[in-house]
């Protein structure tokens, strides 16, 4: 169902060029999906290069009622991007031209387009670091990032997108053009836009440009592997560790589904009857971690590990690290579709959490790894299957439905860090009551008086369920 | 479901394409994506549009404009996380976009030109030879260069004239011996695969390459029945003749009763290093195809394992690497020949931002998409300059060409050249190494 004239296309026409706007199906397919599921067919694909060029498009589509979707590089795993009513997608990953540091500031300013491993990168030009690391960090973009405040595992020690966002200059749906917060650390002026727009999943204006805050880089790194017979000796160890006064930079745990997959796949000599890995990197002063590892491998020894091993180079810890690196490709090996979630809970319930997912993978009978982030609750439940195998499929939504329940009821949240979406969004109810969800629709009526932002993320649709199937 | 679907869904890998769990690892590793920005035109966006096809959601020809733009490069292999088999996902879409032809008059005269007269005959080859050796002998290519006739050439093969190689005369090529006897004690006998591209316009390149083996310890045959490899063929659908050729080259080569069949051009060695996934579904050959492929090597790797040179020659250069694609990341040949040039005394190497990105060379893909390729061989140009070396040493004749083009295009043709690697360790005087007592 088109939504779009010939004349809103030659409209764009006239604010793009005719190469940024794509009007032909092959481009209109490419852009109709993302990492999670489902394919919508949009309208027209824009790929602006100015907040200018922003506040145009998002004049005529908010006069015509024409629904936007912003995109970056579309790695979301929730369905953010999706657009889900047809309209227009606002490609802005090709809007890369700033990335500024300033280092006197301690502050980078950069365009939506750019990829946010390159902020990292360019910072440490400067003895400075930008800590936000999703592990897609060298393909999603900055924007989408923001969109959907995004984490990765240096979250434990750093904190997430929101944490580093001080300032951003957007286009509201009525096409004006603000900006919020500033390049100072300390801002007290009025509500505070910035955190509100960050996470917020392109559901409230477009982002075209971020001040980021930097921090100084951390001179060395130091890495150990932790291998544990069972997996409540590793929950009580991380608890001791996370309590001794360390503060890892990362804290990563996969567990023996993982192990053995990595086994099969690339053989490591990972033992194949523990029943989980810990890996733990510190990062600091190198005369200081050089006394926390120590420290860290002796708690854990303590505890009640089975074995301790403490890299003693960077080209050691590289490989202890390949461990964790090879889940993803060895998980898929035996069936294609992988369900990723990050339901996420306090950290003492963590081996709680893994207790239910145990049961939840009993009773469905689906494939079920566990990977990620133990130090900061932010678990990676991966469900593999296979998604032409529908009645396969029924049983991992309702898998999927039982992991969410499990982590609301221990305290925690459907999603860490990949976004609410379209995935997502049938449970949101459920972590933030009815009243929740009133506050937050009426404050995206204020800003969206015309419902033509990112339709159908974040709230729920009366009757839609979560769906992995294609239909 | 009707027949015809379901045999469009086998011959598209539509299976293979479940393997792709569409997180774009591929983006950044993939050259159309950054030179063209926009998803169609990336490993992501074609995987998903064959997808689209074989379901029947799209047609055949709204896939052809992505699938003919993509160099069929395969860096997208190497990084993706999931192990997808996007060459296998290619050569299937380039073949039924073959079967549904509507090309361009000009595209298929020069493809049958190419496909059916020039590659798998040596005889042809020979004559382009002869025609190229005449043409610069006689001077006629300075009074064509200067009065601009070969501008008007189609395709713009003037460009490329203008970078071609010194090549050898007729006579010389017709007398190339068949078999060299190891310089030292032999360790080894292998085959050369003399291939058609190399042997028509670098021939004294493939006499260098067959010169080093033997310095090195190898015994070199060079079988006369052998053939095209047939990577040219099978990139653009053309399987059957692919085929074709792959079996005439896996009989030559039986017969002599060789411990490696060497190549010294990437594209070939990872057609030939394939013949075993190409003719997986005939069973009187997937046996003898999985021998040969088993086989085959890169005359880099072969020299390393010879370990039998040392160079007499200082190079004093300031030296940077351009890595054949096929050779990367199919053949995953990548520390030999940094360690062969770095053996070699007096460089100094200096590594390109993204060496191990296409040139946009890509087999014939700058002669057929002349300028989506210029587009990515400036880029590439860009960064050779930032290494600020003198000479730039590949591994592929394509890639030499289009280093060579590009050269001339930054208009760099006084401060650097670009050199096989091959030809490069010839001129550092390697001598057979006398072993250690």
């Amino acid at each position: 169902m088109k939504v779009m004239t010939s004349a809103h296309e030659q409209e764009l026409q006239a604010i793009f060029g005719e190469n940024r706007v794509l009007l032909e199906e092959s481009d209109r397919l490419s852009y109709s999906f993302d990492a999670s599921f489902g394919t919508y067919m949009p309208d027209a694909v824009v790929q602006p290069r100015s907040t200018e060029e922003v506040a145009k498009v998002m004049k005529l589509a908010n006069r015509e009622g024409i629904p936007v979707y912003p995109r970056g590089q579309s790695t979301s795993l929730s369905g953010g991007p999706l657009p889900v009513n047809g309209g227009i997608v606002l490609d802005c990953s090709q809007w890369n031209d700033k990335l500024e540091i300033r280092p006197e500031d301690m502050i980078a300013v950069v365009s939506p387009g750019i990829l946010t491993a390159r902020i990292d990168e360019e910072a440490e030009k400067w003895g400075l670091m930008y800590p936000p690391d999703p592990s897609s960090s060298h393909v999603s973009t900055i924007g989408g990032n923001l969109a959907e405040n995004s984490g990765g595992p240096r979250g434990l020690k750093y904190g997430v997108t929101k944490d580093y966002c001080i300032g951003l200059e957007i286009v509201t749906p009525e096409g004006h053009v603000m900006r919020t917060g500033g390049r100072t650390i300390k801002n007290v002026t009025g509500y505070d836009l910035t955190k509100l727009i960050i996470g917020s999943e392109g559901t409230l204006c477009v982002i075209t440009e971020a001040t980021l805050k930097l921090v100084p880089r951390p001179k060395a790194y130091r890495t150990a592997m932790i291998i544990f017979d069972d997996l409540v000796t590793s929950g009580q160890a991380i608890t001791k560790v996370l309590t001794s006064g360390i503060l890892p930079s990362k804290l990563e745990l996969m567990d023996q589904a993982c192990i053995l997959a990595v086994e099969e796949y690339k053989p490591l000599g990972l033992p194949v009857t523990a029943e989980a890995i810990v890996l733990i990197e510190l990062d600091g002063h190198p005369k200081a971690i050089e006394e926390e590892i120590e420290k860290v491998a002796f708690i854990c020894r303590e505890a009640g590990a089975h074995s301790v091993n403490v890299a003693g180079s960077s080209e050691e810890a590289a490989k202890l690290w390949q461990a964790r690196k090879l889940v993803s490709p060895a998980i898929v090996r035996k069936k294609p579709t992988k369900v990723s979630e990050d339901a996420t809970v306090p950290r003492s319930k963590i081996p709680e959490m893994f207790q239910r997912l145990k049961e939840i993978r009993d009773r469905f009978h689906v494939d079920l790894v566990v990977f990620g982030h133990a130090g900061d609750g932010n678990l990676h439940p991966n469900i593999i299957c296979d998604k032409r195998d529908l009645e396969e499929m029924d049983r991992v939504e309702q898998a999927v439905e039982e992991i969410f329940k499990a982590a609301i009821e221990l305290g925690g949240t459907l999603s860490g860090e990949h976004g609410i979406g379209t995935m997502k969004a049938p449970f949101m109810e459920m972590e933030v009551g009815p009243i929740g969800i009133d506050m937050m629709k009426r404050m995206k009526n204020a800003w969206d008086p015309n419902q033509i932002m990112n339709p159908g993320k974040i709230f729920p649709e009366p009757g839609k369920k979560l769906v992995l199937r294609d239909e | 479901m009707s027949e015809a679907a379901n045999r469009l869904k086998k011959q598209l890998h539509y299976e293979k394409t479940f393997d792709c769990v569409q997180c774009g690892y591929c983006l950044p590793a993939c050259p159309t994506y950054e030179t063209m920005g926009k998803e169609t035109h990336s490993p992501r966006g074609r995987i998903n549009l064959v997808k689209m096809v074989a379901e029947g959601k799209s047609s055949v020809e709204n896939m052809r404009e992505p699938i003919e733009k993509c160099l069929g490069c395969r860096a997208c292999q190497t990084v993706c996380p999931t192990n997808v088999q996007y060459g296998e996902i290619l050569e299937g879409a380039k073949s039924v976009l073959e079967d549904h032809e509507k090309k361009t008059k000009k595209q298929q005269v020069t493809e049958d030109f190419i496909f059916n007269g020039l590659f798998p005959s040596r005889k042809w080859m020979n004559a382009i030879g002869n025609a190229t050796w005449f043409y610069q002998k006689t001077g006629l290519q300075a009074i064509a260069r200067k009065s601009g006739m070969t501008a008007m050439a189609p395709l713009h093969l003037d460009k490329f004239e203008a970078v071609l190689p010194k090549v050898a005369s007729p006579f010389e090529r017709r007398n190339s011996p068949r078999l060299v006897k190891a310089k030292r004690n032999p360790k080894m006998r292998v085959g050369f695969v003399s291939g058609c591209v190399m042997d028509s316009m670098f021939h004294q390149t493939n006499k260098n390459t067959i010169e080093l083996l033997s310095r090195a310890g190898a015994e070199v045959v060079i079988p006369k029945a052998q053939t095209c490899c047939g990577a040219l063929h099978a990139h653009t659908g053309k399987l059957e003749e692919a085929r074709q050729l792959a079996k005439q080259n896996i009989e030559v080569f039986e017969k002599e009763n060789v411990n490696y069949i060497v190549n010294n051009a990437g594209g070939c060695g990872a057609m030939l290093f394939e013949y075993d996934h190409l003719l997986k579904d005939e069973p009187d050959w997937n046996r003898r195809a999985e021998q040969f492929s088993k086989k085959s090597r890169d005359v880099t790797v072969v020299l390393t394992e010879l370990d039998g040179l040392e160079f007499r020659h200082s190079m004093n250069e300031r030296v940077t690497y351009q890595s054949s694609c096929h050779m990367t990341h199919v053949q995953k040949v990548t520390s030999e020949p940094l360690a062969l040039l770095e053996g070699i005394p007096g460089i100094t190497y200096r590594e390109m931002a993204g060496y191990d990105r296409c040139c946009g060379s890509a087999g014939i893909y700058n002669i057929v998409n002349y300028e989506d390729s210029m587009e990515i061989l400036d880029v590439k140009m860009e960064k050779t300059r930032r290494t600020k070396a003198d000479t730039i040493v590949t591994t592929n004749p394509g890639c030499l060409l289009q280093m060579k083009l590009g050269i001339q295009r930054a208009g760099l043709e006084k401060e650097v050249r670009a050199v096989h690697l091959v030809d490069f360790l010839m001129e550092a005087d390697p001598q057979p190494k006398e072993p250690r007592k």
